[in-house]
């Protein structure tokens, strides 16, 4: 199995697809609608602005088989942003329209804590999670964010993180999985997670 | 749960191998970046900085090289910074493996390029690095290596920065800088109460104490060092649990 990075122009492609490496994955960078259309396996790696990923979909005519491809079952993640674009909006970039595989909007995290929320953090398990198999609970993951989804018990939900408010850390459901962190800069974890998800999409 | 404290080792180079000096200047050759680089990645470090504080134009490509190099051991953040004067300066150095990049000089000069890194990169990418040195009753801003006084005042030069996009302080006492009598407390926690975004202290650390009292007192988020760590006169995985053990969060990685 070959995993397909998608490839907006932006972002942090290059660490995600040497994290891979290490794990001894094959993958291949997509920017066309036509790599899309026969990836095995699906990454979003995301950071910057919402509105640049999104544009950058758009522009590259990658919304439609990107959403194909998720509705085809094809095994999913979303890393930081790649999580955010799942939403149907973001306060960040308010006039465009995110990829509305879940309702509701992002927002800022609070004023009342130092933001972006940068650095290591932990998670609080909500649900039973496949990405997280075999990780310790006290884990650090890597964030480099100021926005987020609040979090507020769906079932696709399986961790949260707090900064200032409790936030979606990790979601699962069926094809789909995200992270809000940044698997890729995580250590150990963060290529154990990685590694979850390559025997997911198998 | 909480966010932790940040151990950040810095690699100043030439371009292509570590250096060191105190106060900026008689600098000495202190290794390979690759090979410092996988061994902090090993030993726990949080995220690594590296600069080429040469700096030179024909040295660029070299550069380059070396954080490519350099990304290709590491599991946690790269910050890369020195000499980036453009927004293709800063493309070429995100290109080959840095996730944030970090500006001094050459923003004091042109402010506008702390915005336009943050428009094409996010705040979170763009590191504000201020050399300040205390002056009377206030700290000013140092540029090129520390050498010339700006006379701007370094608080209002940090609030100015986050206002246009910095999504961290990379702080420095010109002062305190290779003296290893720890770090500016007064100076960091000034800094840290004036912006809204995290605040990396540097200069003068020696003792785990330096770490503990920049963290306690200074309201640091992360806290940088180059030589200690390059000497292994401070482990880092000794010093996160000195740090642990006075009930200061930070990553200890299993």
């Amino acid at each position: 199995m070959k995993v397909t990075l998608i490839d907006y122009g932006a972002g942090n492609v290059a660490s995600v697809e040497r994290a891979l490496q290490r794990l001894g994955a094959e993958s291949q960078r997509a920017a066309t609608a036509e790599s899309l259309g026969s990836a095995e396996a699906l990454i979003l790696p995301g950071v910057g602005h919402f509105a640049a990923l999104i544009r950058a979909l758009d522009e590259r005519g990658l919304r439609a088989p990107l959403l194909n491809a998720l509705r085809r079952g094809v095994s999913f993640l979303g890393i930081c942003l790649g999580l955010q674009a799942l939403y149907d909006s973001s306060e960040e970039a308010p006039e465009l329209h995110g990829l509305r595989i879940f309702p509701g909007r992002i927002g800022a995290l609070p004023a009342s804590v130092k933001l972006p929320h940068m650095g290591w953090n932990q998670l609080r398990l909500v649900g039973k999670s496949r990405l997280l198999q075999g990780i310790a609970p006290e884990a650090h993951f890597y964030f480099a964010h100021s926005y987020a989804v609040r979090a507020d018990g769906t079932a696709h939900s399986v961790a949260t993180c707090t900064h200032g408010s409790e936030f979606l850390a990790v979601l699962e459901q069926d094809n789909i999985n995200a992270v809000q962190f940044h698997p890729e800069k995580s250590g150990a974890p963060g290529a154990q997670l990685l590694s979850n998800f390559l025997r997911l999409a198998a | 749960m909480t966010l932790v404290h940040r151990i950040i080792p810095c690699l100043d180079t030439d371009g292509a191998r570590v250096v060191k000096g105190v106060n900026f200047v008689g600098l000495r050759d202190a290794g390979d970046p690759v090979v410092l680089a996988a061994r902090y990645n090993a030993e726990g470090a949080d995220e690594l900085v590296v600069l080429d504080i040469a700096a030179s134009r024909d040295r660029r490509p070299t550069f380059l090289e070396t954080i490519r190099r350099v990304a290709a051991e590491l599991a946690i953040p790269l910050t890369a910074g020195g000499g980036i004067r453009t927004l293709d300066d800063a493309r070429a150095v995100v290109r080959a493996g840095a996730d944030k990049i970090t500006v001094n000089t050459a923003a004091v000069v042109r402010p506008a390029l702390i915005a336009e890194l943050s428009g094409e990169f996010g705040a979170q990418a763009v590191v504000l690095a201020i050399d300040a040195k205390r002056t009377s009753d206030h700290w000013e801003v140092m540029v090129r290596g520390g050498r010339d006084d700006t006379g701007i005042d370094a608080q209002a030069w940090a609030e100015q920065g986050v206002s246009l996009g910095a999504g961290e302080i990379l702080l420095t006492s010109v002062d305190r800088d290779g003296t290893q009598k720890g770090f500016d407390i007064q100076l960091t926690s000034a800094i840290a109460c004036a912006v809204s975004v995290p605040v990396i202290a540097s200069g003068g650390a020696k003792l785990p104490e330096h770490f503990a009292e920049v963290f306690h007192d200074g309201g640091a988020d992360a806290a940088l060092a180059a030589s200690i760590f390059h000497d292994s006169v401070q482990p880092i995985r000794g010093l996160k649990e000195f740090l642990a053990a006075r009930s200061i969060e930070v990553r200890l990685p299993c």
